[in-house]
């Protein structure tokens, strides 16, 4: 017999790992080509999102750079959970100075390619939340305002975990920290006006900031690539959940990324020159509750001295990033068939035939059985 | 090519000189005039191909030159006082990370309370931050061992810091000889970096590393800095066969053979001395100087050899270890342990207070009498101290203690001499 008709269920999804699309169809994670940037025997914790992001990010830049790129850590998770002396996971050039410098040691690093005319190689930094948006703040504002040619990627799990749970000036309102913890009145993080870093690197008037969460790897990696495309100073603020410091199953990672977007509480745009030019709407909007709850860190929420009040503000931080960003209009979507965005989003795929969905998943595959 | 030029010009055409790559720059007195010079030059095209980056503060600036450094560029930036201080965290990581960046400090004062003047607390501070440190005595000397600097920080791949006295160097006109460029070239090798950034071969720089190897990597640091001790004379001796001047090395002696009595000192107060030891020693006085340029690695054996033979000595310094006495001082008590020399410390010039030859030469016939106690404070106002140590007993709330000094001093800025 020398074919076998096989059906492979989900083959025509744009599942992120699906590799049996067309090589071209194929995201970079689900090519032959991926360059593991972060191998594994990494020591992250199980279900981290921050690895996660980081290896789809850089393995992305590496893709886009053809393999023409230097990588600069910040202090944290990411720094130590992949290179405990004398052990590495990074497959690409990679420096770790101080918690507070990666932007302008990236900087550094550029300048020193573009005085040698290697104008081929290509610098990528990274950092958490804490580097990014507290002590290394000012080192990313002086980056973005040379415009120096660096893609920043901050790894936002809202606080700084690697020092074991402590309030970072990205952590939500009303979150348990180890700084912040769920006792008094007002239990848990204060409610600020919080630090919005992808707004605050758009007024910068920088190339190009996204947002984007590990529930859609395949929109981290067409954000990646597209800022790789672009040169000069470009931020990406990356959605990583924590299940050790947030208190979330590690098999709910994905999940809980997915509800954050779908909540309103992370809103998931790109912006070029300071002016916001795509929105991932939501599909299925979730009251924050649905977020919230499967969270310890927001345990003293809900329960025998639930605080409705609390739960009532953050859903109204939500709700006022859903107007401002226009993450609703009247385009959410109760069923995953009726979604016509899914290529909206992957502009980089070829369009498929006409009438042919994306999400309507059945195709044949024939396998070649008698054939070396 | 001789010129009467600033300091701080001089330096920044030496610099130039050394083909350097990367410079950053951030605005701290009296370093300025340095990177301004240099950013002249890099925006006219003189100075090519490099890259001239204004940061945002001081930590930025060695960040960004550990970045320009570690991916094989040759880098370099100035500092001074607060400005060090405020990269300090970067400067512990550069000399850990091993990456050959030269630095000029422009030594000035730490506040509180704010003071722009000269002393030497600023890179002394930075005592044990793994780099280098050599002062400079006159401008000539800053021009020669920056020269040497990259020379030697590339050879043994570690930071260096050269040191030169704010304002009393760096903004004073004299005349100076500027090498030629094929000279420097003859000297200065191109960069070859031990380590490098470069996606051909990736390597991960700046690794966690624990208590199983963390003190090798220490001692290793330590071990480049004894490979210096070797080096520096050598280099200096180099530099006099190419350039045809002496200029660097470890310790500088003047008038020691036959001392009874040496003065021990850094930067540009050895003129001073020198000038003071001069009319001593045609008063009769068996008196000389030690310079010391090598601050780290401390020359200990130098030290020891240019001090046996006399009866004692005095480190005069800028600086002060509060709580304690002299830095430097100790140091050089470290060296002649056991000989049985009777060793004396003055703190002097701190935040700029002139270090005039009339007070020298009391100080020196005080020292020679062994007078002294152990620290003398060079022209302290005790007057001044003891009436605020008074209201400090008599009242609670005495108040800011800079502004009470000011009140009580009143306008006297131009009184010295």
């Amino acid at each position: 017999m020398g074919f076998q008709p096989v059906k492979f269920y989900q083959t025509g999804t744009f599942t992120v790992g699906n590799r049996l699309l067309a090589a071209d169809e194929r995201s970079v994670q689900a090519g032959q080509t991926r360059s593991n940037s972060i191998n594994s025997g990494h020591r992250a914790c199980q279900g981290c999102g921050e690895a996660l992001g980081a290896r789809y990010a850089i393995d992305a830049a590496m893709a886009e750079s053809n393999g023409q790129l230097i990588a600069v850590n910040a202090t944290g998770c990411l720094e130590v959970f992949s290179t405990p002396y004398p052990e590495s996971s990074w497959q690409v050039a990679w420096i770790h100075s101080l918690f507070g410098n990666a932007p302008a040691v990236a900087t550094g690093v550029a300048a020193a390619m573009k005085v040698k005319g290697r104008t081929e190689v290509r610098v990528v930094a990274q950092g958490g939340d804490g580097s990014t948006t507290d002590i290394g703040f000012g080192c990313l504002s002086g980056m973005f305002e040379r415009n120096d040619d660096v893609l920043y990627i901050c790894y936002d799990n809202e606080a700084y975990m690697n020092t074991g749970v402590q309030r970072s000036s990205a952590t939500p309102p009303a979150a348990r920290t180890a700084t912040t913890m769920p006792v008094g009145s007002e239990p848990g993080n204060v409610f600020g006006q919080g630090k919005n870093l992808p707004e605050i690197a758009m007024a910068h008037g920088i190339p190009y900031v996204a947002t984007a969460t590990v529930a859609d790897l395949r929109d981290l990696e067409y954000k990646v690539r597209r800022a790789m495309k672009m040169h000069g100073a470009r931020y990406i603020h990356l959605f990583v959940p924590c299940p050790l410091g947030w208190g979330t199953a590690s098999s709910d990672t994905i999940r809980m990324a997915r509800l954050a977007k779908e909540s309103g509480m992370f809103p998931v745009f790109e912006a070029e020159h300071g002016e916001v030019t795509g929105v991932l709407k939501i599909r299925h909007k979730v009251p924050v509750e649905e977020y919230l709850k499967p969270q310890k860190r927001f345990a003293h929420l809900f329960g025998t001295h639930a605080r409705p009040d609390m739960v009532a503000r953050i859903q109204a931080i939500a709700d006022r990033n859903i107007r401002k960003y226009g993450l609703l209009n009247g385009h959410e979507i109760d069923d995953p068939a009726d979604d016509e965005t899914c290529h909206a989003r992957f502009p980089h795929l070829n369009p498929l035939p006409e009438g042919e969905e994306a999400n309507e998943s059945l195709r044949e595959f024939h396998v070649n059985e008698g054939v070396n | 090519m001789l010129k009467q030029t600033e300091g701080s010009k001089a330096v920044a055409e030496a610099i130039a000189l050394c083909r350097p790559e990367v410079i950053c720059a951030y605005p701290i007195s009296p370093q300025t005039h340095i990177v301004e010079g240099l950013g002249e030059m890099v925006k006219s095209g003189e100075l090519a191909p490099c890259e001239f980056i204004n940061v945002e503060s001081e930590f930025a600036a060695m960040s960004v030159a550990i970045g320009a450094s570690a991916a094989g560029a040759r880098s370099y930036t100035a500092t001074a006082s607060q400005g060090l201080l405020f990269m300090a965290e970067a400067v512990y990581n550069a000399s850990g990370l091993g990456l050959p960046i030269v630095m000029t400090v422009a030594n000035r004062a730490i506040g509180a309370p704010i003071n722009i003047w000269n002393d030497h607390s600023d890179s002394l501070s930075q005592r044990d931050s793994g780099w280098m440190q050599l002062f400079a005595e006159t401008n000539q000397e800053a021009v020669d061992l920056h020269i040497q600097a990259f020379r030697l920080a590339e050879e043994l791949s570690m930071p260096i810091m050269v040191c030169m006295d704010g304002f009393i160097l760096t903004h004073a006109f004299e005349r100076v000889d500027i090498p030629s460029q094929q000279q420097v070239d003859a000297y200065l090798p191109p960069f070859e970096p031990r380590q490098v950034l470069d996606p051909a071969q990736p390597v991960s720089i700046g690794a966690m590393v624990g208590p199983e190897a963390f003190m090798e990597v220490r001692y290793l640091a330590h071990a480049k800095q004894m490979q210096a001790i070797e080096r520096i004379p050598q280099l200096a001796a180099e530099f006099k066969q190419a350039f045809g001047r002496d200029s660097g090395g470890l310790v500088r002696t003047y008038c020691t053979e036959d001392a009874e009595t040496i003065i021990i000192a850094m930067g540009s107060v050895l003129g001073t001395i020198k000038d003071t030891v001069d009319e001593m020693r045609l008063a009769g006085h068996k008196i000389g100087v030690l310079g010391i340029i090598s601050y780290r690695p401390f020359p200990l054996e130098q030290v020891r050899a240019a001090l046996i033979n006399s009866k004692r000595f005095l480190v005069l310094e800028k600086s002060l270890a509060v709580g304690m006495g002299g830095i430097v001082a100790t140091d050089v008590r470290m060296a002649v342990t056991g000989t049985g020399l009777k060793g004396f410390t003055a703190i002097a010039g701190l935040g700029g207070r002139p270090i005039t030859k009339a007070s020298l030469h009391k100080l020196f016939g005080q020292l020679e009498k062994e007078e002294l106690p152990p620290v003398t404070f060079l022209d302290l106002d005790w007057d001044a101290v003891n009436k605020q140590l008074e209201r400090e007993r008599q009242t609670r709330r005495s108040g800011p203690v800079a502004e009470n000094m000011l009140h009580d001093k009143g306008i006297i800025s131009a009184k010295f001499g």
